[in-house]
């Protein structure tokens, strides 16, 4: 089949490559670059599982194309903190045991890392809303919950006395 | 002086998960991440029908596809005897169709090819002609007159009855009916679920033919199963089998069984001498792989005036689809079905149980629970609140009267089970309490008056959790034991092994605390690894709520023997006799002079520096543990609702839960394990469930049909605890992990059907859509949820 050639930023670095036009970027991250982070859940835009950040936008990477990302913007969950270095949302997901099998838990916190963008003060509420289409069949939803809002309060400036 | 055990990471600590670490960085390693060199993928053709004889198979189109390795077809494995496979429950099941479909989704073919996109053009094209049959879609179709035979390939098979099955004490039963002065009826379905965890099955198979060893990377929950199962079907020789189970993304029974795709990547990758990865897409999961309940019960219970319960007695129809290859471990056909009403005191029960082929998908799991125990729970629980209401009796004053007193553990349930220990009573006050119930019945009544509908709703109850013993559980006849295996390296640090698999459970993080425990080591100087059959002590893995109860007691009697030769070792060191030497947690000390000790750490370098004349060097050790009994945890769930009478829709006003899982090892795991099951359940009440429609079609065969609670319509949970520890167990522990997702769905439906009280309805199947309860309102009548049967 007849390729195309993209180039893609993904998690800071430029990177171009000769895809086909069939691929899905949740296989062009995963095989293609070994990106492993990004899992594959439902193949319907339903469960989350796939989730990057495209432009900073939460995005389901597995009913998106490829080229589709060309010329744009990726971060994946190994985009988000490094070995050594933890970014808070990955911190509050560990410190307030946000994850039991740990396959829903990127798209979680990407989903999550935009909400903050947005909202760096999100109530419960906004948080259960923001995170509704991401699907987790461990936890129970209530923990995730408290993770972002653990993220939230760290990542927020000191409030000025 | 004895280390602070919390600071260690000991039994109680809510130490933070070692798994997060990988998870968090997307750094986990999930079977489909794994990439083998010269690697082929496969894809599965399945079945459009339900029920249908096969006329042909035309794959010449798809082996012209460049990039395809191999077409594989039923007829093709039967000539190497792999066109069928045996169960876990002594039945047969297609691996690929030879003669008939029999269910929708049903594995037809698979291509292998350079990637999974030509694969799947593959399956495109082949050509597969149908003869259409008559397709059965549930029990009672299955049985009446006329019905057409699904297993007509089975010898002697003349009816779509699998078996039939009865436990209890009939004449006792009857006569103690026959003196009841009330007697309480309910029909109730438990509709057909499906775990489905969010990452779906697979494989990779990697066959070397330089040494005649098959890897498997598997997302399987019981390793060392598949390898003798491998080598039974497979006959291959046991040794040249490795399974390696790496991180999986969620079980819930699952990925117990052995499912065709499994098979065909091995048998491809044998063909072939490549490694053939085989990834499960969402549909394929969800309309192929091991489903769960499906069970229609009638069931009566013997009153008398004072409101004890004098006997019960029920019989259950279980639609086991087109194969009946349950995962289940017991002796008894219909699971652990007859521990319903455990916890009650009941002089008699009796029960009967049918089970029956249809066409529908095969795989009856243990979704988040011991086998059939959901069912019987719920059954329990919702009977109990109609007898309450039969009676005119407060439905909480109605449990107590029945519940099992404190005094009468050990107890002997009617059905012949033995429950260890319990504070029934005091569970069932502590919920009460924290719920408000006097207050919230007020309330009711109150907003009743101003045409409002609230609901209260309880569910009691206990579970058998941690298969074996092993005089009555074992899978293919290998006994349900699990194991440990503990190495202490000379600074003390430590490496264990067990032959449980966690999927999110977190093993790694608990089971390095009973080693704290036992040893006194940091929590953190133990690494637990799992998974790898040619790494791991054979151990039955991890389901039915059993990792905790046995292979849990595996790691505190394997540390118990470490800690045994440790004993000797201090003795040498200090040089006393062994019965001189005191242990205190991570010391042992000399009796009577205290200040006279040696760390676990200092005798673990004596194992390999410094030991006495004729003691074998080393400090390691392993134990198979065969649970005496099963445990019994006991819960107590309360829910309130409001129901909108003008639209059906229910909301959660509040959830409490209090557990008495025994000892807790983490209690951060712990309550995070209830919300789960918690989760579940109010999926399984509110949207959760797979149906067909009256052509075997499944609906529910994607995640916009099949409906999984999100972050937005799951309520907030309220968790409380008591805790008696299980009297058998090395710790004191119970398992734990499937008690909400057990006993939580029938508080739900409880509360719900208590606001509808005054309506005359008895009964909504689950779940609780609100087209059910609209319109079980309206017209004041029960809702069946039975699948619809053809009429022509």
């Amino acid at each position: 089949m007849d390729e195309r050639r993209i180039t893609v930023t993904v998690n800071g670095e430029r990177t171009t490559v000769d895809v086909e036009p069939r691929l899905l970027l949740a296989h062009l991250l995963r095989e293609g670059l070994r990106l492993t982070g990004t899992h594959i859940g439902c193949d319907t835009t339903n469960c989350g599982a796939c989730t990057v950040l495209y432009d900073g936008r939460p995005v389901k990477s597995c009913t998106m194309l490829a080229v589709q990302a060309d010329g744009h913007e990726i971060t994946t969950v190994e985009g988000l903190g490094i070995a050594s270095e933890l970014d808070p949302m990955q911190e509050g997901f560990k410190e307030e045991h946000g994850l039991q099998c740990g396959f829903c838990t990127s798209g979680m916190m990407l989903t999550a890392t935009a909400l903050l963008a947005e909202n760096p003060n999100p109530t419960e509420e906004d948080i259960r809303w923001a995170l509704s289409g991401n699907l987790c069949r461990c936890t129970g939803y209530q923990n995730i919950v408290k993770a972002v809002l653990w993220a939230a309060k760290k990542m927020r400036p000191p409030a000025a006395v | 002086m004895a280390l602070d055990e919390i600071k260690i990471g000991g039994l109680g600590s809510s130490r933070k998960r070692v798994e997060d670490d990988r998870f968090i960085r997307g750094m986990g390693n999930y079977t489909d991440d794994f990439k083998l060199p010269n690697m082929l993928h496969m894809e599965i053709l399945r079945s459009p029908i339900a029920h249908a004889r096969i006329k042909s198979i035309d794959t010449s189109k798809a082996w012209e596809i460049p990039g395809v390795h191999m077409v594989m077809t039923g007829e093709m494995m039967a000539t190497r005897n792999l066109a069928w496979m045996p169960t876990l429950s002594y039945d047969t099941q297609a691996v690929l169709a030879t003669d008939k479909v029999r269910f929708q989704g049903q594995e037809v073919a698979c291509v292998v090819a350079d990637d999974p996109y030509i694969a799947k053009d593959g399956c495109e094209a082949i050509v597969v002609e149908y003869d259409p049959l008559p397709p059965i879609v549930n029990p009672r179709q299955a049985v009446a007159p006329g019905a057409p035979l699904i297993r007509d390939d089975k010898e002697g098979q003349n009816d779509n009855v699998i078996f039939r099955w009865e436990v209890g004490d009939k004449e006792g039963t009857d006569r103690a009916f026959a003196k009841a002065d009330k007697i309480s009826k309910l029909q109730l379905h438990y509709p057909r679920s499906h775990p489905s965890p969010i990452e779906c099955c697979g494989s990779i198979a990697d066959f070397n033919p330089s040494t005649g060893k098959l890897t498997v990377y598997m997302t399987t929950q019981a390793p060392h199963i598949i390898r003798i199962a491998v080598a039974l079907v497979a006959e291959l020789p046991e040794h040249m089998i490795r399974i390696i189970a790496p991180d999986i993304g969620g079980g819930f029974g699952n990925k117990v069984p052995v499912y065709p795709g499994y098979v065909c990547s091995i048998l491809c990758s044998i063909l072939l001498r490549r490694p053939v990865k085989w990834i499960e897409d969402k549909s394929g999961n969800l309309i192929s792989t091991g489903f769960a309940r499906d069970m229609y019960l009638n069931s009566e219970l013997a009153l008398s005036k004072d409101g004890k319960i004098q006997a019960v007695r029920f019989h259950a129809d279980s639609d086991h689809g087109a194969f009946f290859s349950d995962a289940q471990p017991s002796k008894f056909k219909i699971g652990l079905l007859h521990s319903a009403f455990a916890c009650y005191d009941i002089p008699y029960g009796h029960i009967t149980a049918q089970g029956t082929y249809t066409n529908k998908a095969p795989g009856g799991v243990a979704y988040r629970c011991s086998f059939r125990v959901t069912e019987a729970m719920f059954f329990q629980e919702r009977v109990i609140q109609a007898a309450a209401a039969d009676l005119g009796m407060d439905a909480a004053e109605f449990r107590r009267r029945n519940l099992v007193k404190d005094e009468q553990f050990p107890h002997r349930t009617p059905f012949g089970f033995l429950l260890d220990s319990g504070q029934y009573a005091r569970c069932l006050d502590v919920g009460l309490e924290a719920i408000g119930y006097q207050d919230f019945l007020r309330k009711q009544k109150e907003a009743r008056a101003r045409g409002r509908r609230l609901g209260i709703g309880i569910s009691t109850m206990t579970e058998p959790l941690g298969a074996g013993n092993s005089r009555e559980y074992d899978i293919l006849g290998i006994k349900m034991f699990d194991s440990a295996e503990l190495r202490v390296h000379p600074t003390g640090r430590a490496i264990l092994r067990t032959g449980a698999k966690t999927q999110g459970q977190g093993h790694e993080t608990t089971w390095a605390q009973i080693v704290s425990h036992e040893l006194g080591i940091p929590a953190a100087d133990v690494i637990v690894e799992e998974g790898d059959t040619d790494n791991t002590p054979f151990g039955m893995g991890t389901y039915a709520s059993r990792s905790t109860p046995v292979a849990g007691a595996a790691v505190a009697m394997v540390s118990r023997k470490i800690r045994a030769k440790a004993r000797k070792l201090a003795a040498h060191l200090l040089e006393v006799s062994e019965e001189d030497v005191e242990w205190e947690l991570g010391r042992f000390y000399v009796r009577g002079a205290p200040d006279r000790g040696v760390s676990i750490q200092e005798c673990a370098m004596a194992a390999y520096s410094n030991m006495p004349d004729g003691m074998e060097p080393g400090l390691e050790n392993n134990a198979y543990y065969d649970p005496p009994n099963l445990t019994w945890p006991f819960a107590v769930y309360i829910v309130t609702v409001e129901v909108d009478e003008a639209t059906g829709v229910w909301d959660v006003l509040r959830m409490v839960a209090v557990d008495d899982c025994g000892v807790r090892i983490n209690p951060m795991i712990v309550e995070g394990q209830i919300m789960g099951g918690l989760t579940e359940a109010y999926a399984m009440a509110n949207m959760q469930f797979m149906t067909y429609d009256a052509e075997g079609n499944c609906v529910g065969s994607n995640y916009m049909d099949y409906l999984l609670p999100t972050s937005w319509e799951t309520p907030g949970f309220e968790l409380h605890e008591v805790v008696t520890p299980c009297p058998h167990h090395p710790i004191g522990a119970k398992g734990v992990g499937e008690c909400a997702a057990v006993g939580g769905p029938a508080a739900f439906v409880n509360a719900v059907m208590n606001a509808l009280e005054d309506t005359g309805v008895r009964n909504i199947d689950m779940p609780l859509l609100p087209d059910r309860v609209w319109e079980a309102i309206k017209y004041r009548r029960d809702i069946s949820g039975a699948p619809p049967v053809r009429t022509d």
